[in-house]
């Protein structure tokens, strides 16, 4: 009876197998930093992912690869899925970026998509969000409601990305509550929930009512919410199962539509490469629901600034705006270019503490 | 009634057979986990041992084996001097760390230079770099009888912050519009440690894995130090009045095994990875003590040994891929494979017998 078994799912394979190299199929493949259950970063490109597939149905098969450490193992990984017939490869972390160009080098006739990344290539586009977008209005939110007036922040790696939207967060804060102080606490970390948890511990003993996170787990949310009077934003997923408090907002992570269009690109044979960034106006940064823990004045300024940033009307850093140093950055009514916030290595004036190096 | 004897003597034949028990144990439950998870346990086992030494792509899958095998038989060479002699290296990933660190650093010192003595001069320094990280531990237990099971752990995780250090400032990219990580050594001939034969994975690295194994065979069976470290781990009180220096063996094991990880992280660096970054550490320094002992501690057991958890890496990530087997999964079936090398040890030095047990 076993052995039957055994036999019957062997054939089964080679069925499979053979099927699927015969068939016409797009092949989609995604190269995770972290588990699909991680309810953060990797779990939202996953969404992605199964949102590719709803929209093409038997058009399209995506194959994934979860816990691929950056480095040569994720080179072995794009390869493999290269050689296994994929058509279009997303691989989703900054520590991809050199790996992605050496297999695309070797696969010239297959697309490949990095995320977060600057290095493009004939058959490499790179794609990121605009998530200081969502910082600012996670800002507004965090000026009006502290009582304290100390925002913590856990700050995973002191990169651009993060840096800019400690800055963004920061800015918005102080506009509505000239007297906020930041603490920020470096986790080093993207996703370690015993890190996370203890920092945010440490941010709501130095007094911190509100925490924002740069981290993917949910332990700065469970201690919060162990805490008490302290409010939290989910990050990159919505966390809603926080919600109404401590978790009061959040920033989603949004893939479904680029991958959607960059699929059918494929299938079209029409894709490029491009650089696509990408925020709260084309979707790919979405806001969390304001739950009903905050007052409604403050939630509708909040919706005011999200209005006006996905409209264009607004841009989250406009001048004027010095650096923590003291010099000028930009002057009265200066908005940022985009070369300068892709590589945001400076705090901006009034924020404490050095970018660790 | 079953009951366990113990053998007057281990059993050799126990001994030698058990690695292969253990796998095939693995491959069976492990089959019936994939299957209870729904996926085609023939296949899937078929995909992790199969498809990466004769499947269809085996072509690349292959010297991707030398690669991925290399640092952990580099590592778990060094490891199984100290483990004989019953001192407990557990902190090769921070000389690892440390090897990658100084190595590159001693490379980019010279930037952008092209010349000859740069990849000799790095091979140094990742040398030291381990060796010096191992030393602590080692000064340590010999001046004030520290444990160097625990400071050597711990300096794993000092070593990842000044890895997370120096990505963000020493050694960080000029060029890199801020982002964290070092040059890319791949992209700079004097420090990149290349395939030998293109195509072939073969490189500096795989090299040195293959003469450390041949060494550590001599050194174990017909040299005197050899033979002091053989002899402290099974009889220590013998080894005492044989004149066995406690201290100089201390000192020998751990830097020889930190000289190596330090080795096997420059390798590392300076090849496949090609740059030091935050994440660039992914686990050899602790999975080589798997491959130590999976392989007994023998010089030619951790070759095959580091051959076999290459394989299982390889295909798991095939696997994952083709099967969309979870990586969870993948890492109960690694784990299967050192429970099971453990618990069919136990034949080795006790027999199974049925009745009631003689009286002496």
């Amino acid at each position: 009876m076993k052995l039957t078994n055994l036999l019957t799912s062997a054939a089964m394979a080679l069925g499979l197998a053979a099927g699927a190299a015969m068939a016409d199929t797009t092949k989609v493949g995604f190269v995770y930093v972290g588990p699909v259950g991680d309810g953060g970063w990797t779990y939202e490109h996953d969404q992605g992912r199964k949102a590719v597939e709803a929209e093409f149905g038997d058009q399209v098969e995506t194959v994934y690869v979860e816990n691929v450490a950056e480095g040569p193992d994720a080179e072995r990984v794009m390869t493999q899925m290269a050689l296994e017939g994929a058509d279009l490869i997303f691989t989703t972390s900054f520590g991809y970026m050199d790996p992605t160009i050496n297999v695309a080098k070797k696969f010239p006739n297959v697309k490949f998509e990095h995320a977060t990344g600057y290095k493009r290539a004939d058959n490499v586009s790179t794609y990121s969000a605009r998530f200081y977008e969502g910082r600012a209005v996670q800002g507004t939110i965090a000026g009006h409601m502290t009582e304290s007036n100390i925002v913590g922040y856990i700050g995973s790696y002191p990169i651009p990305e993060v840096v800019r939207g400690i800055n963004s967060a920061y800015i918005h804060a102080k506009k509505v509550n000239p007297d906020v102080e930041f603490k920020i606490v470096w986790a080093f970390t993207w996703f370690d929930p015993a890190k996370e948890a203890d920092a945010a511990k440490v941010l709501i003993e130095q007094g911190a009512d509100v925490i924002l996170q740069h981290t993917d787990s949910t332990a700065p949310q469970a201690a919060a919410q162990a805490a008490g009077n302290v409010i939290t934003f989910g990050q990159a997923s919505d966390m809603s199962e926080y919600g109404p408090k401590p978790r009061v907002s959040s920033i989603i992570d949004d893939w479904a539509p680029y991958y959607i269009a960059r699929t059918k690109a494929v299938i079209d044979g029409n894709w490029e490469s491009v650089d696509t960034w990408d925020g709260i106006g084309a979707g790919m940064v979405g806001i969390g629901e304001i739950s009903d823990a905050v007052p409604a004045d403050v939630k509708e300024a909040a919706l005011a600034i999200k209005a006006s940033i996905a409209d264009g009307s607004y841009h989250p850093f406009t001048g004027p705006i010095k650096k923590q140093d003291g010099s000028d950055w930009l002057a009265e009514g200066e908005t940022a270019d985009d070369g300068t916030l892709a590589g945001m290595n400076f705090y901006v004036e009034g924020l404490d503490g050095d970018i660790p190096q | 009634m079953i009951r366990l004897e113990k053998r007057p003597q281990p059993s050799r034949a126990w001994s030698m057979a058990t690695p292969l028990v253990a796998v095939l144990a693995t491959m069976l439950f492990g089959g019936l986990l994939f299957a209870a998870l729904g996926k085609p346990p023939v296949e899937a086992i078929r995909t992790i041992f199969w498809e990466p030494l004769f499947g269809e792509f085996s072509f690349y899958y292959r010297p991707q084996l030398l690669v991925k095998g290399a640092p952990l038989v580099l590592i778990a060479i060094g490891l199984s001097l100290g483990f004989r002699a019953g001192i407990w290296n557990i902190g090769a990933e921070g000389q690892y760390i440390m090897g990658a660190i100084f190595g590159a650093g001693a490379g980019l010192a010279f930037y952008p230079l092209e010349a000859f003595y740069i990849f000799p001069i790095m091979v140094i320094a990742g040398a030291f770099g381990g060796w010096l990280w191992a030393m602590i531990p080692a000064v340590l237990k010999t001046r004030f009888g520290t444990n160097e099971i625990l400071v050597s752990l711990m300096l794993v995780y000092v070593a990842e912050q000044f890895l997370a250090s120096v990505s963000l400032g020493l050694l960080k990219n000029p060029e890199g519009f801020g982002f964290p990580g070092s040059r890319n050594l791949q992209s700079w001939d004097a420090a990149h440690n290349a395939e030998l034969i293109a195509g072939t994975g073969m490189h500096w690295g795989v090299v040195a894995a293959l003469i450390a194994v041949i060494f550590a065979y001599v050194l174990l069976n017909r040299h005197m130090t050899g033979y002091h470290i053989r002899l402290t781990g099974e009889a220590p009180r013998a080894a005492k009045f044989a004149g066995v220096n406690p201290t100089r063996l201390v000192l020998f094991c751990l830097g020889t095994s930190g000289a190596l990880a330090g080795l096997a992280g420059m390798f590392e660096v300076s090849g496949p990875s090609g740059q030091i970054s935050i994440d660039f550490n992914v686990g050899y320094g602790f999975t080589a003590i798997i491959v130590a002992f999976l392989g007994r501690l023998h010089p030619v057991g951790i070759l095959l040994a580091g051959g076999l958890m290459a394989l299982t890496y390889i295909g798991g990530d095939i696997a994952q891929s083709n099967l969309q087997l979870p990586a969870a999964a993948i890492q109960v079936f690694q784990g299967m494979l050192l429970f099971f090398l453990l618990a069919f040890d136990l034949l080795t030095n006790f027999r199974i017998a049925i009745g009631k047990p003689e009286v002496a």
